[in-house]
C-alpha cells in the first residue's frame, strides 16, 4: 500500500512540472531543481558520514582498531607502482597506482590503505614497494613491529626517494 | 641586560617555532584522507570523510588533543571549498561565508571570496557576485590577483556598470596573465557604455593580439567576429570583411566567419568575392547552422552573377540537404524521447571522456549530436548534466548502502547469538573475582597506610613474623589457661614463658629496621603485581564492554539510517527522473528550433528554386529569341545578298549581251563596212 502511495505521489510530482516544461523551461524551474538536487547531496553526505562512523564503531572498535596509511614525499624524483602489505604473515592490502592517486599523495594526500582488527600485542608488519625512481625500476621492503595497546593504532607509511625510502611513523 | 632580553626572546621564539613545527608535522591522518579523494576531484568522499572527522573531534571531551586541532580552520575551509567544486554552492555559500567572517588571513578570506563570486557570476546571479566581490579587503593573493580583477569587471558589466568596469580594464588590458580577455571585456564594456567608435577600436585591437594560448585565439577570433557583425549592422561592408578574414579558418567561429565574409562581399555588390568562401563553408559539416545557411547563400551569390543555372541546381541540392537533415533530426528527436540519449549520457565510458558528446556519434541508436553542440556549451546545460551525473552516482551509492546495514544488521544478530548465552556465567564469576581483588586491594592499601604510620611511630610487633606471633599466642594462650584456675603458674613456669617471650621480642625489636626494609620491598613488589591485576581487570571491563557494545544499541540507529537511506533514495529516483527529463527537454527544445530554422530554409530555398529556373529559362528563352532574330536576319541577308547576286549576274549578261550585241553589231559594221569598201574599190 506504502509502495503504490509512493509510486502515484512520484507520478504526480514527475507529471505535474512536465505540464510546465512541455511550455518551456524557465530559468526558475532550473535554478529550483539545483536546489533540490543540493539539498539531497547534502542529506546523502550527512548519512555517509554517519555510515562511516557506524561502521568504525561496528567493525573496527577502538580496542582493535588498525589502520596503515600511505604518505608520500613531494620529491619528484620517485613514483610508486604498487604497494604490497603483510600483518603478521597475512596478506592484508594490495594496490597499484594511477597518475592521479600518486598526483594526489604527492600533493600531500594520505591513503587510508587497510583498516582491521588485532589483538593487543606485538605484531609484524611487512611493506613493499615496488616504482620508479630516474627512469629505473626499483623495489623496496621494510619490517616493523607493531605494538599495539589499548587505542587504535596508526600507523604511517612514509614513501620518498631520500636516504629512507621506506619510513614508518607510529602514531 | 637588553642582550639578556634579547637572547631570552629569541630563545622563548625559537621555542615556539619548535612547537609548532612539532604540531604541524604532526599531520592529521584522517584530515589528510580526505584532502587524497579531493586532489582526484573525487569531492563526496572528501566531504564525506572529513565531516565525519570533524563529527568525531567537535563529540570529544578534550578537542584540543586531538590532532585535528592543528587543522580545524583548515579542515573547516576545505570542507567549504570541496563543497563549492561538488556544485553545493547554497551550503558552500554559508560555509564561505562563516570564513570570510572569521577572523583568518585577508589572502585566505579574498582567496574564498573571488570562488564565491566566481560562482554566483556563473550561475547568472550578478547581484549576490557583486555583493560578494565587493566585500573583499586587504591583500589579494599573488596567485589570482589579474583574474580577481577581470571578474570584478565582468561582474560590473553584468550589472550594468559599465565606467567601473573600464576604469579596471584599462589598469589590466595589457597585463600578460588576462591578456585577449581584458581586452575583450574592455571592448564590450565601451560597447555597453554607449561609446561605440571606443568599442570598435578596442575590438579591433583585441583581434590582433598575437599568442599561442588556444583560448587567447579564440577570443581573438571572437573579437573579429563581434566587430564584423557589427560592421554589418552599421552598412559598412567594406570593413566588416577585413574583420571576417582575420579569423582563422580551423578556428571555432571559422565557419560563422566565412559565412560573413561572403555576405559582406554581396552587400558591398561584389558577389564574385562570396564565392570562394561559401563554397569553403559548403563543403563542411552539414548540420552546422552557418553551413546550412550557405546552402541558400551560394546560390544567391551565383544569381548575382547572372549564373541562375548553376544557383538552380544549388539550390536542389540544398532542398535535398534540408529534407535528408529534417529526417535525422526527426529521428534524433524520437530517439531523445525513447531514452536513448540518457542511456548513452550515463554510460560509464563517456564521462572519463571530456570529447564524449562528439563520440556518441559513434555510438549506435543514439541522436545526432552536432546538432546538440551549442547547447551543450550553454551553461545551464552543463549544470543540469552534471547535476544528472552526481545524481545517478547517488542513486549508485545509497543503493548499495541499503545492502551495508542489513549485513550490520546479521553481524550484530550473530554477535547477539554469541555473547548472550555465555554472558550470565561470565558475569557471575567476574561479580566473584571483582569482590576478591576489591577485598586484596583494600589489604593492601592498610599495609601500606601502617607502613606509612610505622615511619613515625615504630610499631615493631607489626612486623613479627608469622611463626613468632604462632609462639607467642601459645605463650599467651598457657598463660591464660593457668591463670583462670586462679593459681598461679609456678615460677620456673613462668620465668620460662617471659624468657621465650623475651626472646621473640628481642628478635622483633633488633631486626625491626630489616624487617621495615623487607616489608617496604615486599610492598613495592606487592604494587607492581596489583598494577598488572589492575591491568588486567580494566583490560576485561573494555572487552566486556566491547562485547556488549558489538551488539547493543544499535538497532534505533540502523532503522533510523535505514528509513533516511529510503527516502534519500526515492527522493534521488524522482530527482534524477525530472533532471533527465528537463535534459531531454533541453535537448528537443534545441533540436526542434534547429528544424523550424532548417524549415524556413527549406521554404526560401524553394522560392528561390522556382525564380531562378524562371530566370534561367528566361534567359534561354532570350537567347532563342535573339537567335532567332540573327536568323531571320541571316536570311534576310541571304535573299538580299541572292537578290544583289541575281541582279549582278542578270545585269551582268545583260551586259554580256550587250557587249555581244554590241560586238555582232560592230561586226557587222565592219562587214558592212567592208562591203561598202569592197563596193567603193570595185
Amino acid at each position: 500500500m506504502n509502495k503504490i502511495r509512493t509510486v502515484i505521489t512520484a507520478l504526480l510530482l514527475v507529471s505535474l512540472p512536465l505540464s510546465c516544461w512541455s511550455a518551456g523551461l524557465s530559468r526558475e524551474q532550473i535554478k529550483g531543481l539545483d536546489e533540490q538536487v543540493q539539498d539531497i547531496k547534502k542529506d546523502v553526505l550527512a548519512i555517509s558520514a554517519e555510515l562511516q562512523l557506524l561502521e568504525e564503531k561496528l567493525l573496527y572498535p577502538s580496542t582493535s582498531q588498525v589502520s596503515l596509511f600511505v604518505s608520500m614525499s613531494k620529491e619528484e624524483g620517485y613514483s610508486p607502482d604498487a604497494v604490497q602489505i603483510t600483518l603478521d604473515g597475512k596478506k592484508v592490502a594490495y594496490h597499484i597506482y594511477s597518475f592521479k592517486e600518486v598526483d594526489a599523495l604527492r600533493r600531500g594526500g594520505v591513503q587510508r590503505i587497510f583498516t582491521g582488527n588485532i589483538q593487543s600485542g606485538n605484531h609484524q608488519l611487512d611493506v613493499s614497494v615496488i616504482g620508479k625512481k630516474g627512469g629505473s625500476k626499483t623495489s623496496r621492503k621494510i619490517t616493523y613491529t607493531i605494538n599495539k595497546g589499548v587505542g587504535p593504532k596508526l600507523i604511517e607509511i612514509s614513501l620518498g626517494s631520500g636516504s629512507s625510502a621506506i619510513k614508518i611513523l607510529d602514531q | 641586560m637588553s642582550h639578556r632580553i634579547i637572547i631570552f626572546l629569541s630563545i622563548f621564539f625559537s621555542a615556539i617555532v619548535y612547537a609548532e613545527n612539532k604540531n604541524t608535522n604532526n599531520k592529521d591522518l584522517f584530515f589528510n584522507e580526505g584532502l587524497y579523494y579531493a586532489y582526484q576531484e573525487q569531492y563526496f568522499d572528501a566531504i564525506s570523510k572529513i565531516d565525519a572527522e570533524l563529527g568525531q573531534y567537535y563529540g570529544l571531551d578534550e578537542p584540543e588533543l586531538n590532532s585535528l586541532h592543528f587543522y580545524l580552520n583548515h579542515a573547516e575551509f576545505s570542507i567549504g571549498d570541496f563543497e563549492l567544486y561538488y556544485r553545493m554552492h547554497n551550503r558552500a555559500g554559508r560555509a564561505i561565508k562563516s570564513v570570510l567572517e572569521g577572523n583568518v588571513d585577508d589572502e585566505i578570506r579574498n582567496g574564498a571570496v573571488y570562488r564565491l563570486a566566481k560562482i554566483y557570476h556563473q550561475k547568472q546571479q550578478p547581484i549576490n557576485a557583486l555583493h560578494t566581490i565587493e566585500s573583499s579587503k586587504g591583500k589579494i593573493p599573488d596567485k589570482i590577483k589579474y583574474d580577481f580583477e577581470l571578474l570584478k569587471a565582468q561582474i560590473y558589466i553584468s550589472n550594468g556598470r559599465f565606467q567601473d568596469a573600464i576604469k579596471i580594464l584599462s589598469k589590466i588590458e595589457n597585463v600578460s596573465a588576462v591578456d585577449g580577455y581584458a581586452s575583450y571585456n574592455l571592448a564590450i564594456a565601451y560597447i555597453g557604455n554607449n561609446e561605440i567608435e571606443k568599442g570598435i577600436l578596442q575590438l579591433d585591437t583585441a583581434g590582433q593580439i598575437s599568442s599561442s594560448d588556444k583560448y587567447v585565439l579564440g577570443l581573438r577570433d571572437k573579437a573579429n567576429l563581434v566587430l564584423g557583425y557589427k560592421l554589418m549592422e552599421n552598412k559598412q561592408p567594406y570593413r566588416a570583411k577585413k574583420y571576417f578574414d582575420r579569423i582563422r579558418i580551423n578556428g571555432p567561429f571559422s565557419n560563422k566567419a566565412l559565412l560573413g565574409s561572403g555576405w559582406a562581399s554581396v552587400a558591398d555588390e561584389v558577389p564574385k568575392k562570396a564565392i570562394v568562401p561559401w563554397t569553403i563553408l559548403s563543403k563542411r559539416n552539414v548540420t552546422d547552422q552557418s553551413v546550412q545557411e550557405v546552402l541558400l547563400g551560394l546560390p544567391f551569390a551565383y544569381g548575382k552573377l547572372e549564373a541562375h543555372g548553376r544557383a538552380a541546381i544549388l539550390y536542389g541540392n540544398a532542398l535535398e540537404t534540408y529534407s535528408k537533415e529534417l529526417e535525422r533530426l526527426d529521428s534524433s528527436i524520437k530517439s531523445i524521447r525513447e531514452g536513448k540519449f540518457l542511456e548513452a549520457v550515463v554510460r560509464e565510458e563517456s564521462r572519463q571522456d571530456k570529447n564524449w558528446l562528439i563520440n556518441l556519434r559513434n555510438l549506435p541508436d543514439t541522436p545526432e549530436t552536432h546538432y546538440l553542440m551549442t547547447m551543450l556549451a550553454s551553461n545551464d546545460f552543463q549544470e543540469s548534466l552534471k547535476n544528472y551525473f552526481d545524481l545517478d552516482d547517488l542513486q549508485k551509492k545509497v543503493s548499495s548502502w541499503d545492502g551495508y546495514l542489513d549485513s550490520y544488521t546479521e553481524v550484530i544478530a550473530q554477535r547477539q547469538n554469541y555473547y548472550t548465552p555465555i554472558f550470565p556465567a561470565m558475569q557471575e564469576k567476574f561479580r566473584l573475582l571483582d569482590s576478591r581483588m576489591k577485598l586484596r586491594l583494600e589489604q593492601r592499601n592498610k599495609i601500606s597506610e601502617r607502613l606509612n604510620k610505622m615511619l613515625i611511630a615504630p610499631r615493631p610487633d607489626y612486623l613479627a613474623k608469622v611463626n613468632e606471633r604462632i609462639v607467642l599466642n601459645n605463650l599467651y594462650a598457657i598463660e591464660k589457661k593457668y591463670t583462670t584456675g586462679k593459681k598461679p603458674l609456678p615460677q620456673s613456669v613462668q620465668a620460662r614463658i617471659n624468657r621465650l617471650k623475651g626472646a621473640i621480642q628481642w628478635n622483633i625489636e633488633t631486626e625491626y629496621q630489616e624487617r621495615f626494609t623487607q616489608a617496604d620491598k615486599n610492598l613495592r613488589l606487592l604494587n607492581t603485581h596489583v598494577d598488572k591485576l589492575d591491568e588486567n581487570y580494566r583490560s576485561f571491563v573494555r572487552t566486556r564492554q566491547a562485547a556488549t557494545q558489538s551488539f547493543m544499541g544499535y538497532a534505533d540507529q540502523i532503522n533510523q539510517l535505514k528509513n533516511r537511506i529510503r527516502f534519500a533514495d526515492e527522493k534521488i529516483k524522482l530527482l534524477l527522473a525530472r533532471q533527465g527529463h528537463m535534459l531531454e527537454l533541453m535537448s528537443i527544445k534545441e533540436l526542434s528550433n534547429r528544424r523550424k530554422r532548417i524549415e524556413e530554409l527549406q521554404i526560401k530555398a524553394r522560392f528561390s528554386i522556382a525564380e531562378s529556373y524562371d530566370r534561367a529559362l528566361k534567359k534561354q528563352q532570350n537567347i532563342e529569341l535573339e537567335k532567332d532574330k540573327a536568323k531571320a536576319l541571316l536570311i534576310q541577308e541571304a535573299a538580299e545578298a541572292e537578290d544583289i547576286y541575281q541582279r549582278a549576274l542578270k545585269k551582268q549578261k545583260l551586259e554580256q549581251e550587250k557587249i555581244q550585241n554590241n560586238k555582232e553589231k560592230l561586226k557587222a559594221e565592219e562587214v558592212q563596212d567592208k562591203e561598202e569598201k569592197n563596193e567603193g574599190d570595185k
